[in-house]
């Protein structure tokens, strides 16, 4: 069977394609006409979906810089479920908070592409765009609500640190170029081993500045600081396709850059990694104990589960090296779904987004408190959850490669986590409700999304094997 | 009885029960009362099963180690494996937990009226993960029901408490897990030396009893083990979350909490933390058995001074466990097997007494003890009742407690005198602290005007203290019945642990004695003693 160039790009045009009719039909959109321009969306990712199952185990490549391995698939594949289930969230949402769905839409898709396009790339040059692409789409989603002041300083401040990160990242690939003569991946990866240049300061200069880009952009410890603010001012579907899409390809390039053409260079990066890999699961969750704010909380849980995905990069060895695939799994559908409950819960005229509102919502919304329980608790990592067996999987990678002391404090922090995850339990089972306006019911597609979410949240905790095995064959194509 | 995963339906039928009770509409309470008997019908059914298990389960000392054997793969990559069986330990344990569980449910008939649904369902996911807990036979499957466990416990505590239960539940909950994840990482470490070693991962106890760990890791690994399940037990320094989550949990709770979750962490030290690191386990040894004589005198004296009958009682757990904790550290056929009949004894008298202090809160609305005085007077019934499992409690004979403590005690005095000494006074003193509690309560003249019409037990009240009563008293004169089926367990334990660590068992006792026992022999002979 002979592949052509296009093969490899394949998901990532659908989902394009999909954004641009979304534009289209919103510039011919009369003033309050109609359009399903969420099922546009679906129909996009469930395209790019199919061809990613489609080209796996292939391997194929476009224009030699766009590759469709196994790993950039199952993120891809990641990335369509957290994008499907966003958009069900959305089409509950955007409309009451008055947010034009044409631009919506098609925002969010161009942003799925960069994802795509960074996970898929083999040349940092294109990685770079690719991240450009995402970066700025997600700028826009953060403020698109532009009548509250909070979302535009958001915005505002994620623009232009990320435009700071970005340059370092850009600075970075200009130092790779220099001392290898390429940017592309596997060329540059054979040029620094051939040439056992691991002690070249200039290479050592390229590592860390990649760090800090790839670094800021999955919020790790110390370059997180735009993390929690984003997350508040964006509208809460919003943040759940941040805090799982964007990351989930920062994680992803991030692993593909450092594990093959940086991979010789191991010994100089892990003790960095290793710092702020600590620093952000303990940052993470100390500060997230104090929250009072559920969006800010779940922001700082972010922060630290940004810091497990480090420690899964860190001990990737031939037995933990899946286990980045499977953390990023369990915890895109775990995130996605507790931010969709928390937008479903808003109103018109309250976002309903403090903790307190959350008092007395298991007698009121039964159904609802027992979903975010079961999100909670994957957070949090109890079994039988998807967010169980992720971190046991990780922490296992870390024991074996005789990270200990990481795997001793990843678990305590993960215990303090705990501790703020059950205070939104805490609010929903045993508080009682005071004066506020009760939030509004969910029915319909988002409460099927929501139960989708769940019923995978379970089924990665209860029967990971399968998913674990796809994540080992689609790890192994990168190293 | 092959073919029948039996072992799965135990652990299977409260789940499902659960789930199908879960999706019961009673948002106004209106089927309460259908909710709690299929509640207390769904948790007969595994008693019943239970029980079909005992009689099933070949006790001789030929028969196969682990019976009722279930292994499915599960994570291939890491040869974790759904794992179950049992031995004679985790029979009786099994048989406590479904013994326990409908006792406890019918406590709540009295004590539980809001949520009477989502209580219920909470109960049966509990029972459903302590019976996991006991048959799991993968260190993967036992830490997935021990850590799930946490979770019905924590809304039991939480929802269904006393005033302090936020406090309490959470205070449980993050003790419990702070422990529980460092044993995660040795159970990991022990798999990835056992990769090491064969070539293959395995969380399969039965291989890794095979397993020579290195002793530095030895040490850091029982550690880790011996903190989660000392947390449990709960042994001292390690108590203080108990007071606060038995005084808090409801009623049901309590019994539960006392009855079969103290249980967990003492037949963790049987089952993985001492066959898995024998030597660092004999070098810990007397550590724990010295924290262990603290708890009890500790425990004990702290008990006297409670002003509250409930967080008497949970002092007493302390003490009562200490002994537990004592029995295992003395590692042989008598201290051990004390360990576990003690186990049992405390879950039938604790449970029990729970019970019993759980009817009078329900009466008065108050645990004090000076609120009380009196009461044989006014309830004879429920002072009788009492009477049977306090006396149980203290250990006399005739009752549970006393083969337990006896045992213990006897295998500890061939271990090492020492401990039997300080751990004596541990009998005293309980005997002091239950009957002085109970001479208060109980006796003397009807003080307090709001105590003159107490009502005397229920029917239902009878269900819930005739089984109790009757097992103490069962498991006092016919100790055989229950020791018997653990028996070659424990003697394969002991023996697994000296063929790795030769241990002169009677080392101990000879020490002190058969010196002075020779000279005086000696005496005799030359008729200098004349």
């Amino acid at each position: 069977m002979t592949s052509s160039d296009f093969d490899a790009v394949v998901p990532v045009i659908c989902v394009a394609l999909a954004g641009l009719f979304a534009m289209l039909a919103e510039a011919f959109r009369a003033r309050g006409e109609k359009m399903p321009i969420g099922g546009l969306a679906l129909i996009g990712l469930v395209g790019a979906g199919v061809a990613s199952v489609l080209l796996w185990n292939r391997t194929a490549t476009s224009f030699g810089v766009v590759t469709a391995d196994n790993f950039s698939l199952f993120i891809n594949l990641v990335l369509v479920a957290v994008g499907i289930l966003t958009v069900v969230f959305s089409a509950a949402t955007i409309e009451r908070d008055g947010i034009p769905a044409g631009e919506y839409y098609a925002l969010m898709l161009f942003a799925i592409v960069g994802m795509m396009l960074m996970v898929q790339s083999s040349d940092l040059l294109l990685m770079f765009l690719a991240l450009e692409t995402m970066s700025i789409a997600v700028y826009v989603l953060t403020g698109i609500r532009r009548d509250q002041a909070n979302a535009t300083e958001a915005a505002f401040k994620y623009f232009l640190l990320g435009a700071f990160a970005s340059a370092f990242f850009l600075y970075g690939i200009a130092f790779i170029y220099g001392v290898t003569g390429t940017t592309h991946l596997e060329r540059a990866g054979a040029a620094i081993a051939a040439q056992s240049m691991t002690d070249n300061p200039m290479l050592l200069i390229a590592v860390g500045l990649l760090i800090v880009g790839f670094a800021f952009k999955v919020a790790a410890v110390p370059f997180h600081m735009w993390s929690p603010d984003a997350y508040e001012g964006a509208p809460a579907v919003v943040t759940g396709f941040m805090s799982t899409g964007v990351k989930a390809a920062a994680v992803a390039a991030f692993a593909r850059v450092f594990l093959s053409a940086l991979g010789p260079l191991v010994d100089d990066w892990t003790p960095v990694l290793w710092v702020i890999a600590v620093l952000t699961m303990v940052v993470g969750t100390v500060v997230g104990v104090s929250q009072t704010s559920i969006k800010r909380m779940l922001a700082y849980s972010s922060i630290a589960h940004a810091g497990y995905l480090l420690v899964a990069i860190i001990a990737a060895n031939d037995v933990g090296k899946a286990s980045l695939l499977f953390y990023l799994a369990s915890y895109a559908v775990t995130n996605v779904g507790a931010f969709g409950i928390i937008a479903l819960l808003g109103s018109k005229e309250h976002a309903n987004d403090e903790l307190r509102d959350y008092a007395g919502l298991a007698h009121t919304h039964p159904g609802l408190a027992a979903l975010m329980t079961i999100f909670l608790l994957s957070l949090g990592g109890f079994p039988p959850t998807a967010g169980f067996i992720a971190k046991w999987y990780a922490f296992s990678a870390a024991v074996t490669e005789g990270y200990y002391w990481l795997a001793v404090i990843g678990f305590l922090s993960s215990v303090v986590s705990v501790y703020f995850y059950l205070r939104i339990v805490v609010m929903m089972y045993m508080t009682e409700r005071d004066a506020r306006p009760v939030p509004p019911p969910v029915r319909g597609l988002a409460m099927a999304g929501l139960v989708v979410s769940v019923l995978a949240v379970l089924y990665l905790g209860v029967l990971p094997a399968q998913v674990i095995s796809w994540a080992e064959q689609s790890i192994a194509t990168i190293f | 009885m092959t073919g029948v995963p039996i072992l799965t339906l135990l652990v299977a039928l409260p789940l499902v029960a659960g789930a199908l009770l879960a999706a019961l509409n009673n948002r106004d309470g209106s089927k309460d009362g259908l909710v709690r008997w299929a509640a207390l019908g769904a948790s007969l059914v595994p008693f019943v099963l239970s029980l079909a298990l005992w009689a099933a389960f070949d006790a001789s000392a030929e028969a196969a180690p682990f019976q009722f054997l279930e292994r499915h793969a599960w994570i291939p990559t890491f040869g974790i494996e759904y794992s179950l069986g049992i031995d004679g330990i985790s029979l009786m344990l099994v048989v406590l937990t479904t013994f326990l569980t409908p006792i406890a449910l019918l406590t709540s008939w009295e004590s539980i009226h809001e949520r009477v649904k989502e209580f219920s369902v909470f109960m049966l996911l509990l029972e459903a993960a302590m019976i996991g807990v006991f048959v799991s036979l993968d260190l993967f499957l036992f830490y997935v029901f021990w850590d799930f466990m946490l979770i019905p416990m924590y809304f039991l505590i939480g929802i269904w408490g006393y005033d302090q239960r936020l406090y309490a539940s959470i205070k449980f909950m993050l003790y419990t897990m702070a422990g529980s994840v460092l044993m995660l990482i040795a159970i990991i470490g022990t798999a990835w030396l056992h990769q090491q070693a064969t070539g293959a991962y395995s969380f399969d106890v039965l291989r890794l009893y095979e397993l020579r760990i290195p002793e530095h890791l030895q040490y850091w690994f029982f550690l880790a083990f011996a903190v989660a399940f000392a947390i449990k037990v709960p042994l001292f320094p390690f108590h203080t979350w108990l007071p606060d989550a038995h005084v808090q949990a409801p009623t049901p709770g309590s019994v539960i909490l006392a009855g079969v979750l103290l249980k967990m962490g003492s037949y963790g030290l049987v089952r993985f933390a001492f066959p898995l690191f024998p030597e660092a386990a004999l070098a810990f040894a007397p550590l724990l058995a010295t924290l262990s004589v603290i708890a009890i005198v500790y425990g004990a004296l702290v008990a006297m001074v409670q002003p509250d009958m409930k967080k008497l009682v949970a002092y007493s757990s302390v003490s009562h466990m200490g002994f537990v904790v004592l029995g295992i550290a003395a590692m042989n056929t008598q201290g051990l097997q004390g360990s576990v009949y003690q186990m049992l004894a405390h879950g039938v008298s604790t449970g029990g007494l729970f019970a019993i202090v759980g009817m009078l809160s329900d009466r008065r609305h108050t645990r004090l003890i000076s609120e009380f005085g009196g009461l044989k007077a006014v309830m004879p019934r429920l002072t009788a009742a009492f009477l049977i499992i306090t006396l149980a409690s203290v250990g006399l004979p005739g009752t549970n407690g006393f083969i337990g403590e006896f045992l213990i005690l006897l295998g500890a005095f061939r271990w090492d005198p020492k401990f039997v000494v300080v751990a004596g006074l541990g009998v005293i003193l309980s005997a002091v602290y239950m009957l002085w509690m109970f001479q208060r309560v109980y006796y003397g003249e009807v003080t307090n005007a709001e105590n003159r019409h107490l009502p005397d037990l229920s029917l239902r009240e009878w269900a819930v203290v005739g089984p109790l009563c009757a097992m103490a008293i069962v498991m006092g004169v016919a100790p055989n019945l229950f020791l018997a089926p653990m028996e070659p367990a424990v003697t394969r334990i002991v023996q697994r642990m000296e063929a790795r660590v030769p241990m002169n068992v009677d080392s101990g006792w000879r020490r002190w004695f058969s010196h002075d026992a020779a000279a005086a022999t000696a005496r005799v002979g030359t008729g200098e003693g004349q």
